[in-house]
Protein backbone atom coordinates (compact mmCIF):
# COMPACT_ATOMS: atom_id res chain seq x y z
CA UNK A 1 0.00 0.00 0.00
CA UNK A 2 2.05 2.77 -1.31
CA UNK A 3 1.37 6.45 -0.49
CA UNK A 4 0.47 9.03 -3.00
CA UNK A 5 3.01 11.59 -3.73
CA UNK A 6 3.70 14.42 -5.62
CA UNK A 7 4.63 11.80 -9.05
CA UNK A 8 1.36 10.16 -8.22
CA UNK A 9 -0.51 13.70 -8.02
CA UNK A 10 0.99 14.30 -11.65
CA UNK A 11 0.11 10.77 -13.37
CA UNK A 12 -3.23 11.67 -12.33
CA UNK A 13 -3.66 15.26 -13.99
CA UNK A 14 -2.06 13.82 -17.21
CA UNK A 15 -4.59 10.85 -17.13
CA UNK A 16 -7.93 12.45 -15.78
CA UNK A 17 -7.64 15.96 -17.46
CA UNK A 18 -5.38 15.78 -20.23
CA UNK A 19 -2.72 17.69 -19.11
CA UNK A 20 1.04 17.22 -20.63
CA UNK A 21 3.25 15.40 -18.42
CA UNK A 22 5.57 18.16 -17.87
CA UNK A 23 2.41 21.07 -17.27
CA UNK A 24 0.98 18.56 -14.92
CA UNK A 25 4.19 18.43 -12.79
CA UNK A 26 4.43 21.81 -13.39
CA UNK A 27 1.45 22.75 -11.71
CA UNK A 28 1.42 19.68 -8.83
CA UNK A 29 5.01 21.81 -7.64
CA UNK A 30 3.34 25.08 -7.83
CA UNK A 31 0.32 24.42 -5.96
CA UNK A 32 2.42 23.00 -2.86
CA UNK A 33 5.31 25.83 -3.34
CA UNK A 34 2.57 28.25 -3.32
CA UNK A 35 0.67 27.12 -0.43
CA UNK A 36 4.28 26.97 1.76
CA UNK A 37 5.08 30.99 0.27
CA UNK A 38 1.77 32.12 1.38
CA UNK A 39 1.76 30.39 4.56
CA UNK A 40 5.57 31.84 5.25
CA UNK A 41 4.41 35.11 3.99
CA UNK A 42 2.11 34.77 7.59
CA UNK A 43 -1.02 34.04 5.73
CA UNK A 44 -3.30 31.18 6.98
CA UNK A 45 -5.03 29.17 4.12
CA UNK A 46 -8.32 28.25 3.84
CA UNK A 47 -9.14 25.37 1.16
CA UNK A 48 -12.74 24.22 0.82
CA UNK A 49 -13.15 20.75 0.43
CA UNK A 50 -9.96 19.81 2.16
CA UNK A 51 -9.05 21.82 4.98
CA UNK A 52 -7.77 24.81 6.61
CA UNK A 53 -3.89 25.65 7.17
CA UNK A 54 -3.32 27.62 10.32
CA UNK A 55 0.08 29.13 11.57
CA UNK A 56 0.36 29.30 15.24
CA UNK A 57 3.06 30.54 17.87
CA UNK A 58 4.01 29.12 20.51
CA UNK A 59 6.22 30.14 23.68
CA UNK A 60 8.79 29.18 24.73
CA UNK A 61 8.70 26.74 27.43
CA UNK A 62 11.01 24.22 29.87
CA UNK A 63 11.45 21.12 27.96
CA UNK A 64 13.16 17.61 28.79
CA UNK A 65 15.26 15.53 27.24
CA UNK A 66 13.41 12.26 28.15
CA UNK A 67 16.78 10.00 27.79
CA UNK A 68 19.08 11.83 29.75
CA UNK A 69 16.46 14.24 32.09
CA UNK A 70 18.25 17.34 31.26
CA UNK A 71 16.56 20.12 31.35
CA UNK A 72 16.50 22.51 27.97
CA UNK A 73 14.47 25.53 26.85
CA UNK A 74 11.78 24.62 24.38
CA UNK A 75 12.65 28.16 22.26
CA UNK A 76 9.72 30.08 21.31
CA UNK A 77 8.64 28.85 17.38
CA UNK A 78 5.84 29.12 14.88
CA UNK A 79 4.22 25.75 13.52
CA UNK A 80 1.88 25.02 10.51
CA UNK A 81 -1.92 22.86 11.58
CA UNK A 82 -3.91 21.53 9.58
CA UNK A 83 -7.39 21.07 10.29
CA UNK A 84 -9.63 18.77 7.97
CA UNK A 85 -13.00 20.75 6.75
CA UNK A 86 -16.69 19.45 7.24
CA UNK A 87 -16.73 18.03 4.00
CA UNK A 88 -13.24 15.52 4.02
CA UNK A 89 -13.99 15.25 8.01
CA UNK A 90 -17.69 13.54 7.08
CA UNK A 91 -16.49 11.18 4.66
CA UNK A 92 -13.52 10.24 6.60
CA UNK A 93 -15.89 9.48 9.46
CA UNK A 94 -18.05 7.61 7.13
CA UNK A 95 -14.80 5.36 6.04
CA UNK A 96 -14.49 2.64 8.99
CA UNK A 97 -15.17 -0.52 8.47
CA UNK B 1 -5.75 34.20 5.22
CA UNK B 2 -6.06 33.28 1.10
CA UNK B 3 -8.64 30.99 -0.14
CA UNK B 4 -8.25 28.68 -2.86
CA UNK B 5 -9.55 31.18 -5.35
CA UNK B 6 -6.38 33.65 -4.56
CA UNK B 7 -4.38 30.77 -4.80
CA UNK B 8 -5.39 29.88 -7.96
CA UNK B 9 -4.57 33.63 -9.36
CA UNK B 10 -1.05 33.20 -7.51
CA UNK B 11 -0.44 29.64 -9.36
CA UNK B 12 -1.67 31.53 -12.75
CA UNK B 13 0.58 34.31 -12.53
CA UNK B 14 3.71 31.84 -12.27
CA UNK B 15 2.36 29.15 -14.52
CA UNK B 16 1.42 31.32 -17.65
CA UNK B 17 1.76 28.93 -20.30
CA UNK B 18 -1.49 27.66 -18.61
CA UNK B 19 -4.71 29.14 -18.56
CA UNK B 20 -6.46 29.98 -15.09
CA UNK B 21 -9.04 27.58 -15.98
CA UNK B 22 -7.16 24.54 -16.34
CA UNK B 23 -5.28 25.98 -13.23
CA UNK B 24 -8.30 25.89 -11.57
CA UNK B 25 -9.60 22.39 -13.00
CA UNK B 26 -6.01 21.00 -11.65
CA UNK B 27 -6.74 22.44 -8.20
CA UNK B 28 -9.43 20.96 -7.71
CA UNK B 29 -8.37 17.69 -9.02
CA UNK B 30 -5.17 17.93 -6.40
CA UNK B 31 -8.03 18.17 -3.75
CA UNK B 32 -10.01 15.37 -5.10
CA UNK B 33 -7.54 13.40 -4.93
CA UNK B 34 -5.96 13.90 -1.88
CA UNK B 35 -9.57 13.43 -0.14
CA UNK B 36 -10.17 9.97 -2.13
CA UNK B 37 -6.74 8.74 -1.01
CA UNK B 38 -7.43 9.48 2.52
CA UNK B 39 -10.82 7.83 2.41
CA UNK B 40 -9.53 4.81 0.92
CA UNK B 41 -6.96 4.79 3.97
CA UNK B 42 -3.63 5.77 2.18
CA UNK B 43 -1.17 8.19 3.21
CA UNK B 44 -0.41 11.20 1.22
CA UNK B 45 3.28 12.45 1.08
CA UNK B 46 4.49 15.76 -0.23
CA UNK B 47 8.81 15.65 0.09
CA UNK B 48 9.60 19.41 1.98
CA UNK B 49 5.05 19.90 2.50
CA UNK B 50 4.65 17.49 4.31
CA UNK B 51 2.40 14.26 5.35
CA UNK B 52 -1.58 13.72 5.21
CA UNK B 53 -2.47 10.04 7.30
CA UNK B 54 -5.37 8.77 9.54
CA UNK B 55 -5.27 8.26 12.66
CA UNK B 56 -7.87 5.86 14.59
CA UNK B 57 -9.67 6.84 17.33
CA UNK B 58 -11.17 3.90 19.31
CA UNK B 59 -14.66 4.28 20.60
CA UNK B 60 -15.10 5.72 23.98
CA UNK B 61 -17.18 6.60 26.63
CA UNK B 62 -18.52 10.05 26.45
CA UNK B 63 -20.59 12.46 28.24
CA UNK B 64 -23.12 14.93 27.05
CA UNK B 65 -22.30 17.86 28.94
CA UNK B 66 -25.80 19.45 29.27
CA UNK B 67 -27.27 16.49 30.40
CA UNK B 68 -24.69 14.52 31.92
CA UNK B 69 -25.62 11.63 30.08
CA UNK B 70 -23.20 8.31 29.04
CA UNK B 71 -23.05 7.46 25.69
CA UNK B 72 -20.16 5.70 23.41
CA UNK B 73 -18.64 7.37 20.61
CA UNK B 74 -17.99 5.20 17.67
CA UNK B 75 -14.93 4.55 16.48
CA UNK B 76 -13.09 7.15 13.41
CA UNK B 77 -10.80 8.42 11.69
CA UNK B 78 -9.63 11.55 12.21
CA UNK B 79 -7.21 13.25 9.33
CA UNK B 80 -4.08 13.96 10.68
CA UNK B 81 -1.22 16.48 9.08
CA UNK B 82 2.22 16.47 9.71
CA UNK B 83 4.14 19.38 8.19
CA UNK B 84 7.88 18.15 6.30
CA UNK B 85 11.21 19.81 7.78
CA UNK B 86 11.82 22.24 4.89
CA UNK B 87 8.23 23.79 5.78
CA UNK B 88 8.62 23.22 9.78
CA UNK B 89 11.99 25.27 9.53
CA UNK B 90 10.56 28.07 6.94
CA UNK B 91 7.63 28.67 9.02
CA UNK B 92 9.71 28.50 11.87
CA UNK B 93 11.89 31.29 11.05
CA UNK B 94 9.24 33.54 10.53
CA UNK B 95 8.27 34.02 14.78
CA UNK B 96 8.04 37.46 15.61
CA UNK B 97 6.25 38.62 12.24
CA UNK B 98 2.77 38.95 12.63
CA UNK B 99 0.31 36.24 11.53
CA UNK B 100 -2.20 37.93 8.51
CA UNK B 101 -5.95 36.68 9.53
CA UNK B 102 -7.73 39.19 7.37
CA UNK B 103 -8.63 38.16 3.66
CA UNK B 104 -5.71 38.87 1.55
CA UNK B 105 -8.25 40.26 -1.37
CA UNK B 106 -10.42 42.19 1.03
CA UNK B 107 -7.13 43.51 2.67
CA UNK B 108 -6.20 44.95 -0.89
CA UNK B 109 -9.13 46.78 -2.04
CA UNK B 110 -8.95 48.78 0.93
Amino acid sequence: MSALTKAGLSESLFLELGLSKKDAKSLVESFFSTISDVLEEGHPVKLSNLGNFDLRDKEARPGRNPKTMEVKEVKARRVVTFHAGQKLKALVEASVD
Amino acid sequence: MIIKSELVSQISRKLTQLTERDISQGVAHIIDKICHTLIHQKRVEIRGFGAFSLHYRPARLAHNPKTGEKLHTQPKYAVHFKAGKEMRERINAMIGKPILKEDLNKAGEE
